[in-house]
């Protein structure tokens, strides 16, 4: 245990779903052939002007609202200025002293444990171009020389950042995979850490346990997937402790979360500290955002994961456990949604997507969003084992071949002849046949040994590949070995 | 009241290389034009809100929709050094 | 009959409209006029005859159909360089965008080009319009028609030597402190620096965003009137442009003026003032009077410190505007450079003008950290000031009377080592960019031989006021001198 308490803030950038860029009408879509997605605009060429995409304040207000955050009736834009060849102007229109929202806070739950972080702000910027590096790692030490795309230059963000309350790598976690279900439950951004529509910075510090003033913290970036944001973090606390406990001091500067060496290595210390020179942007005019504005992009009309969850419990009787899974993507939701509305057992669904959908997904690694099943496919199949049609055993090679081929149960049924055995005349045959081959079973079971009965189900369904109903199989049996008596 | 250490700093957040020979005019210059602003500041101005817009306005957006882009050859037709598509620069760091 | 290339705009469109010459006819004798002066005077950095020769062969032939010419069709004209010209080479004066072509027009390029524009070519001007003489152009500076000695004002100095000299007919310049109204003045011209927003600034390369407005410097007020209906009116590409219906302009030359309420802010006619100025400026007082206006004096409290609030602003803004010349995606870059603080400092060293690189440095200071407060914020309050005197004053008086500019034109060399004086000359000029409201000045005389500008100050959008003023003023004045053969362009 140690003498040290982790201070954890998060600053988190999040890609708005737009069509548009923030202040040009370029397609602002993820990818494409470099330098593709661009006007003079999102250029910086020499004469233009930015124009704000109302879409971008819409979706930013909505978020901030879903955050508990008040919005400012007066909010206005800035200049940021720094020079980095990602920045087609030289400096980055944010917003500073008066952001969109302000003061909110979010919810967690970490081990059992309810934790609420406070939002900062959260305000609107926008996104730069993107730097390939070129290099043996690829990384920007070391690079010969870099290659610029602008595609993503202008691409509108919104910028969140909490209160230093979190305490540890898994809260941190926690906290960004609540806020990407959220935001994702909102259509505010796709948040997709892969493609950086999510990016998510730290800073990190220590302090001796119970004491109040803050240590010198480290920013922490290049953390994108959930898994990198709780090692990079828990490395950064690591390496603080035993720096701490050596004696050693910590220095501010910003560190580059290293994946594949698991460790975090200095990025750049200042040489002077940062001089962004703010300013009030005099090519935008201010926002001010009424009543009226903010009722048509209220969050109340997108039910929210929480919410969600609890229905899950409430209305189809599922165990917290089971809700929780199925609201950690929106996408999950809609599929569990969609499946059950088909009228089939909320529970039997809930099984067979934590089960056998998620293993598939997790052993391929795909979103759901791709899989080939559809919601109504996986509740056909369901109805068919409920009907009895199929056997819950074969339903795991039918859905197999659903994932694989996405064609409709029956179909396959019908295509592999797998449907269960209920005729009771064809069993009859079988169930004689079985017997006739193992006389000493008779003896066996007048003699008492019920397993008997289990070894001549065992036949049977051998005799059937596993079609026949084994309930119907079992009766029978029992009665037959009667009669014989 | 503004000396060459002044200078160079501002000199590095502007990314201008200064020849000595400028560092020493400009020391004397924006001091003479600082020291010419100094009156400025002797204005009691504390319940006087700054004007960033002359004329006022707010809430000037655009709607949601894409046009088309220019071309990549057109994006890149004023750059000096490029390669497959890209701008090129040097080292970063 | 004089020379076409020294007419007005509207008696070329009445000759052409009458079929008594041609497009072509009058492009050429622009043409030949720069081909005897333009090596003298160095009105422009780039000139654009064919594209000029294509428009007016164009406007002939829809004469030739019997259709009326289009607005600007066969009218040569200069466009200041700080304009973006698709396909143009645009270059702001500056070794930084030497080789620069843009992608796109300016929304008043792409205006006037629907109506029929014929463009000589891309005027001279002081780098990124930083300046008051024209001294501070990569392409060497232009000459005052009037003499060849001394300067043409600036920053717009190449637009104004243009039309004083005959190589345009009319103009469009760009105003930040005065950089139409002070050439304008020194050439013996009209120039008028509209309403902030009421003409589109997309495409006009970026000096000092909150203050920079497009305007026409013309031979009379009947061509600014033109010129401006052309150009102004709401544009959904500049956030701050005004969405106001456009008024007719030509309409509102019409009428008088006694009654008129003048003031004459007294801060504006002090010290600094040439008597030749002073004297020239009474003079239309005193006609202003004769024509039945009424003329008082006037204060705006706070204009004294307008030149220091400027001098903050603009470069504070400036230096953030020009941040994205660094080589990487468009203009100068030089070779060899290991990294890229290396390739931005040397690149902005070799590629900026001293003049630009002072306000570079004088507006990163001023924003920069623990001064922002004293400076930057210190100055736009100031202009909240400045703006609550014009306001005072214009609940009393419909317009308000200047000199345009202290002096004269002064002579080369007078002012350039003195960053100071030099930025004087614009002291009664700035006051109005501050305030946004806009600014006419025609000619009201000669001092020692040279041309004094008369400036107008009306409201916010009250241009129409303006030009009524100003197009009575100059049939009062009767000023129609033109560049003195013995010491002019014809040396
Ligand atoms: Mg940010
Ligand atoms: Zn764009």
């Amino acid at each position: 245990m140690s003498d040290y308490e982790a201070v954890i803030g998060l600053e988190i950038h999040a890609e708005l779903k737009t069509d548009s860029k923030m202040f040009c009408s370029c397609d602002a879509s993820f990818g494409g052939d470099p330098n593709t997605k661009t006007c003079p605009v999102c250029l910086g060429h020499p004469g233009v002007l930015p124009v704000l995409n109302r879409k971008a304040v819409e979706l930013a207000m909505r978020l901030a609202l879903a955050l508990n955050c008040g919005i400012s009736p007066h909010s206005i834009f800035h200049r940021k200025n720094y020079f980095y060849p990602d920045m087609p102007k030289n400096y980055q229109i944010s917003q500073y002293d008066l952001p969109l929202g302000v003061g909110g806070y979010l919810d967690i739950e970490v081990e059992g444990e309810k934790v609420r972080v406070g939002i900062t702000r959260a305000h609107l910027e926008e996104d730069t171009g993107k730097s390939i590096h070129i290099s043996e790692s690829g990384r920007i030490h070391g690079a010969v020389y870099s290659l610029e795309d602008f595609n993503r230059a202008g691409v509108p963000l919104l910028e969140i950042v909490t209160e230093p309350e979190l305490r540890s790598p898994e809260q941190a976690r926690v906290f960004v995979q609540e806020l990407k279900s959220i935001m994702e439950h909102l259509e505010v951004s796709d948040c997709k850490m892969e493609e950086g529509s999510l990016r998510c910075d730290a800073n990190v510090s220590l302090r001796p346990c119970g004491s109040e003033e803050m240590g010198v913290k480290a920013e922490v970036k290049n953390m994108n997937s959930f898994r990198a944001l709780y090692r990079a973090l828990d490395y950064e606390i690591r390496r603080q402790e035993e720096l701490l406990e050596s004696g050693g001091e910590v220095v501010q500067e910003t560190r580059h979360w290293d994946a594949d060496a698991n460790v975090t290595t200095t990025l750049r210390t200042k040489e002077y500290a940062y001089d962004y020179r703010y300013f009030p942007e005099p090519d935008l005019v201010p926002l001010e955002l009424d009543e009226s504005f903010i009722e048509n992009v209220s969050a109340g009309l997108f039910e929210m994961p929480a919410d969600r969850r609890k229905r899950f419990c409430e209305e189809y009787g599922l165990p917290e456990h089971d809700a929780v899974l199925l609201t950690s993507s929106k996408a999950m939701g809609n599929f569990y949604d969609a499946a059950v509305g088909e009228g089939v057992d909320p529970k039997a669904v809930s099984n067979w997507m934590m089960g056998e959908l998620s293993a598939f997904l997790n052993a391929h690694n795909i979103e759901i969003e791709n899989v080939r099943i559809t919601p109504v496919q996986l509740a056909m199949m369901i109805a068919m084992v409920e009907k009895g049609v199929i056997s819950g055993k074969i339903a795991k090679t039918v859905f197999e071949e659903m994932l694989n081929t996405g064609d409709d149960p029956d179909v396959i049924v019908d295509r592999k002849g797998i449907t269960q055995i209920s005729d009771e005349d064809k069993l009859e045959e079988i169930i004689v046949e079985a017997v006739s081959e193992n006389p000493n079973s008779i003896e066996d079971y007048r003699g008492g040994k019920k397993k008997a009965l289990g070894f001549l189900v065992g036949q049977v369904m051998r005799k059937t590949k596993g079609r026949a109903n084994p309930q119907l199989v079992n009766e029978m049996l029992r009665s037959y070995l009667e009669e014989q008596g | 009241m503004i000396g060459v250490e002044d200078v160079e700093y501002v000199a590095w957040l502007a990314r201008l290389e200064l020849s000595d020979e400028e560092k020493r005019m400009f020391t004397r210059q924006l001091g003479q034009v600082l020291e010419h602003a100094q009156k400025i500041k002797s204005l009691h101005t504390d319940e006087v809100e700054p004007t960033s817009h002359v004329v006022p306005m707010s809430n000037v957006m655009r709607e949601d929709r894409t046009l088309p882009c220019i071309s990549q050859e057109e994006a890149l037709s004023n750059a000096s050094w490029r390669e497959k598509g890209y701008f090129r620069v040097p080292r970063i760091l | 009959m004089r020379a076409l290339y020294s007419l007005k705009a509207w008696e070329l469109r009445e000759l052409l409209r009458r079929r008594e010459v041609s497009a072509v006819e009058t492009l050429r004798s622009v043409l030949d006029r720069v081909e005897a002066v333009e090596k003298r005077v160095n009105s422009f950095i780039t000139l654009t005859a064919e594209d000029a020769r294509r428009a007016a062969e164009h406007a002939d032939e829809r004469l030739e159909k019997g259709e009326t010419p289009l607005e600007t069709a066969g009218l040569p004209m200069a466009v200041k360089d700080v304009l973006c010209t698709r396909g143009i080479r645009t270059t702001c004066g500056s070794r930084m965008l030497e080789n620069f072509v843009p992608v796109y027009d300016a929304t008043v390029v792409e205006r006037l080009r629907r109506g029929g524009l014929t463009m000589v070519g891309k005027a001279n001007m002081d780098e990124f319009a930083m300046g008051s003489s024209n001294e501070n152009s990569f392409f060497g500076p232009t000459r005052n028609p009037w003499d060849l000695d001394r300067v043409p004002g600036g920053s717009s100095g190449g637009p104004a030597a243009a039309v004083a000299a005959g190589e345009a007919v009319w103009a469009l310049g760009s105003d930040t402190g005065g950089s139409i109204r002070q050439p304008a003045s020194l050439c013996g011209l009209v120039g008028l620096k509209p309403t902030y927003g009421l003409v589109s600034r997309y495409g006009l390369v970026a000096f000092a965003s909150s203050l920079d407005q497009v305007g026409p410097i013309t031979r009379d007020v009947r061509d600014c009137a033109g010129l401006l209906s052309l150009i102004a009116g709401y544009d959904p590409m500049d956030s701050t442009s005004l969405e106001v219906d456009v008024p007719d302009y030509q309409a509102a030359l019409e009428g008088e003026i006694s009654g008129l309420k003048v003031g004459v802010p007294h801060e504006l006619m002090r010290e600094g003032l040439t008597p030749g100025v002073e004297e020239a400026v009474r003079r239309s007082l005193r006609l202003f009077q004769e024509l039945g206006a009424e003329v008082e004096e006037a204060t705006l409290p706070h204009v004294d410190y307008a030149l220091s609030a400027y001098y903050i602003i603009a470069p504070a803004e400036a230096s953030s505007n020009l941040a994205r010349y660094d080589g990487v995606r468009y203009g100068f870059r030089v070779e060899g450079a290991g990294d890229m603080m290396e390739l931005y400092g040397a690149t902005r060293a070799a590629g900026f003008g001293p003049e630009v690189k002072r306000r570079i440095m004088l507006g990163t200071y001023a924003l920069s950290a623990g001064y922002y407060e004293a400076y930057y914020s210190q100055a736009q309050k100031i202009r909240t000031l400045i703006l609550g005197d014009f306001n005072s004053a214009f609940e009393k008086f419909d317009v308000l009377v200047s000199p345009t500019s202290p002096t004269p034109a002064f002579k080369l060399g007078e002012k350039v080592e003195d960053p100071l004086a030099m930025y004087m000359s614009d002291v009664c000029t700035i006051p109005v960019n501050l305030a946004g409201i806009p600014a006419i000045s025609i000619p009201c005389g000669l001092d020692g031989g040279l041309p004094v500008g008369l400036q107008i100050m009306g409201r916010v959008l009250d241009e129409p006021t303006l030009l009524r003023v100003a197009r009575v003023m100059e049939e009062a004045l009767g000023f129609d001198e033109q560049p003195d053969p013995d010491r002019g362009v014809e040396s």
